[in-house]
């Protein structure tokens, strides 16, 4: 048969569009899909799939073992895994789902679970519990129900962590300390001691992380919620949340921080030994250990300044990706993968974290580490609603709020009162984007 | 510069003379048809990548654009008028960015016009060790923003860092909040953007004061000029060409200014150092609201051609065509 030179072109011209909608996968919306049943284990043919996470820190070592022993295990499923900082990871991951090239797997914060379900990228899960042999009596209540975003669960808990407040020991043998103060008045007489002794500034406050995470901490003591549950209004302007940033400011001006203390600076000035308290995430262990040899430190709960005992936490979630052209091979490989993940909680607790699961606390792995101090903490853990659009809103107006009342360029009340009315704005916003 | 200099001579040759006819008139098809030729490679590139993405941005900002969700409403100009009234959830911390904005280039701009020149004028006289000191000036403008701000903010840092520290030693105060207060906060952040890019508008003042004629020196010592009228009279107008470069693309990188103030004050403090590129970043990019931020990039964009007309008129020919020197 005979073409024309016109033919010929609109052929070519077809098998290319062709072939560039089939590179883009079928749909042009990440599908959701969550694959055949899995068995006792993965019996599909040879398949490699990619797992996102932003384990940078101290915990990237532990989750590249992880990765590892789980490749060499089996030999049907390779994990190839991508760490990206968290703070690109969430702009990182919903680019690449909905260009059809998105990750298999991804570990994530819980209350991006909710973003990320109206964005799309996750798959919902309730069906594939029992695959993955999980079930609620494994996990404290409040962190296996955080996985659960109107009724619908995106995510199965990893691990939980925490806000804790660290000590420089050979700081409290000073002043006769022989363990961590557990009310605000009990840490006010030992920061009166020290300063006593000559420890000058021994609780750094600083303006930004992690103070809105010690601020979040303190509002729930006293009693007080950031957001309302539907996340229609921000509610951390109210008396509790004055309290607490009233509390946080009084640090400085009763001088027992320095003024301006900058973003790391607390962090910094303690592992160089200034200051005998400070206040910062649990993940903070392994660089505290690889980091700060000389340095006598312990771990402990932070003592309770409000009503009641309450601290900030935040979980890391599993979660299977959704995709625009759904495999099963990968999606059962996918949930085998997550199934081994969170059978090795107990291994999961040399990344500084507190394991998820209940048995995992009970491990030697666990119950040897620095972090087990906290455990007892896990009923008084309080995590952000889900709610999408939170973490966003949070960026631009608590987080600046607790800044400029801890620099005293604004009193707490005033500061609040205006982020609320910015964030409940913005929050209103939110609901009709999403709610659409 | 040698091209500008050339360029302008070409130019006075080629005018005057009344054979060419008026440019254009005389062109024969095939030769506009070498020119679209000649130009094709950098159109298709200026169009791909320049007025596709403008145009695409500009019908982006008329939705309400998440690409991630499924509906993207067609809200026509709401995303301006939002904007322009105040109406808008990122009304007020977009004009406090732009006011940030503002700040930052009326304190940089004069500097890093004026300080180069200086540096320039020293680097220009014959002494000893001349290539090491151009080489130092220009050393810092080698570094990534990020490497600049990371090293500046621990310096900077009021509790642990150096400055204040040897500060301290020297008696001096020692307790600036160099970048958690206001006014240093912007102190801080033009000081370091001035010592990181000055080492470029010096070099290019330098090529430039190369370019003028020993000559013109001599002739104004002649006639009894001292170095202030030879600086006012010889070296200012021989500059002209390159001030007109200097001045846009100095503006242009202040208006862009972003990295420092997002590594090294976050924003702060609160939001007073968030500039335009800031949040329209926060607001497309981590916030995914692509309709609100390419709105504000387009009143950014407007704001910028203004200012660029602006110093264009400044720069402009003032003397007739015929009378140049």
């Amino acid at each position: 048969m005979a073409l024309t030179r016109r033919q010929l072109l609109a052929i070519a011209g077809g098998a290319a569009m062709t072939s560039v909608v089939s590179g883009c996968g079928g749909s042009t919306v990440p599908t959701i899909d969550t694959g055949s049943a899995l068995g006792a284990s993965y019996d599909g043919p040879p398949v490699t799939i990619s797992y996102w996470h932003g384990f940078t820190g101290g915990d990237g070592p532990a989750m590249r073992d992880l990765v590892d022993r789980f490749n060499s295990e089996q030999d049907r499923i390779t994990v190839e895994q991508n760490t990206i900082n968290w703070a690109q990871y969430y702009q990182r991951v919903v680019a690449a789902i909905h260009a059809g090239r998105g990750p298999d797997v991804g570990a994530m914060h819980l209350e991006q679970l909710a973003t990320q379900a109206a964005r799309q990228t996750v798959n919902p899960l309730d069906d594939v519990l029992e695959e993955l042999g999980l079930s609620a009596e494994q996990y404290p209540e409040q962190v296996w129900n955080a996985g659960v975003v109107d009724g619908v669960r995106y995510g199965v808990p990893l691990d939980v962590h925490c806000l804790a407040s660290y000590a420089n020991r050979s700081m409290l043998q000073r002043v006769d300390v022989s363990q961590q103060p557990r009310t605000g008045a009990e840490l006010r007489e030992v920061l009166d001691a020290m300063t006593a002794a000559g420890l000058e500034t021994p609780f750094w406050m600083p303006n930004r992380w992690p103070a809105h995470l010690m601020f979040l901490s303190l509002l729930w003591q006293f009693g007080g919620e950031p957001y309302a549950e539907d996340g229609s209004e921000a509610l951390f302007d109210s008396d509790a949340g004055v309290e607490a940033l009233s509390w946080m400011r009084q640090q400085v001006e009763d001088g027992y921080s320095p003024d301006n203390v900058a973003v790391d600076t607390q962090y910094t000035a303690f592992k160089n030994g200034e200051g005998a308290f400070t206040w910062d995430g649990i993940w903070q262990v392994n660089d505290l250990q690889a980091a700060a040899e000389d340095l006598d430190w312990g771990m402990a709960p932070i003592p309770t300044i409000g009503e009641k005992p309450a601290v900030w936490a935040n979980s890391h979630h599993l979660v299977l990706f959704r995709d625009r052209s759904p495999d099963d091979d990968r999606l059962q490989a996918g949930k085998a993968f997550i199934r081994y993940l969170t059978e090795q909680s107990a291994a999961w607790s040399g990344a500084g974290m507190i394991p998820a699961r209940n048995e995992a606390r009970e491990t030697p792995e666990f119950t040897d580490s620095p972090q087990a101090a906290l455990a007892p903490a896990i009923p008084a853990m309080r995590f952000l609603p889900s709610v999408p659009g939170v973490p966003d809103v949070q960026a631009q107006t608590l987080e600046t709020a607790v800044s400029e009342a801890i620099l005293g360029r604004l009193a707490p009340d005033a500061a609040l009162r205006d982020a609320a009315g910015r964030a409940t704005k913005l929050l209103q916003a939110n609901l009709d984007k999403f709610g659409r | 510069m040698t091209t500008t200099q050339t360029r302008d001579d070409a130019s006075q040759d080629v005018r005057p003379d009344p054979a060419r006819g008026t440019p254009g008139s005389g062109r024969r098809p095939h030769e506009n048809r070498d020119a679209y030729l000649f130009l094709a490679p950098y159109l298709l590139l200026f169009v791909a990548f320049v007025i596709a993405p403008f145009g695409y941005g500009l019908w982006i900002s008329l939705h309400e654009y998440d690409y991630s969700l499924p509906e993207k409403p067609w809200v026509g100009l709401d995303n301006y008028t939002g904007l322009l009234d105040g109406t808008s959830p990122y009304a007020e911390a977009f004009w406090d960015s732009m006011k940030a904005t503002w700040i930052f280039t009326v304190l940089s701009v004069p500097l890093l016009l004026v300080l180069p020149l200086l540096v320039a004028m020293v680097m220009n006289e014959k002494f000893r060790g001349r290539n090491l000191f151009r080489a130092m000036y220009f050393a810092p403008y080698v570094l990534g923003v990020a490497v600049v701000a990371v090293l500046w903010r621990y310096l900077l840092d009021s509790n642990i860092g150096l400055v204040n520290h040897y500060l301290g030693v020297l008696g001096l105060p020692s307790d600036t909040a160099w970048l958690t207060s206001q006014p240093w906060a912007w102190i801080s952040l033009v000081a370091v953007t001035v010592w990181w890019t000055l080492g470029f508008n010096a070099i290019i003042y330098l090529a430039a004061l190369g370019e003028i004629s020993p000559d013109l020196y001599e002739a104004a010592r002649m006639d009894g000029a001292n170095g202030w009228q030879r600086f006012v009279h010889v070296t200012l107008p021989g500059l002209r060409p390159v001030l007109l470069f200097v001045t846009s693309v100095t503006i242009i990188a202040s208006v862009n200014m972003f990295g420092q103030s997002f590594l090294m004050t976050q924003g702060g403090p609160g939001t007073e150092t968030r500039t335009a590129i800031y949040q329209i970043a926060d607001t497309g990019l981590t916030n995914f609201n692509s309709g609100d931020s390419t709105a504000m990039s387009m009143i950014f964009s407007f704001f910028l051609m203004l200012v660029s007309v602006l110093v264009f008129f400044l720069f402009r020919d003032r003397e007739p065509e015929g009378n140049r020197r």
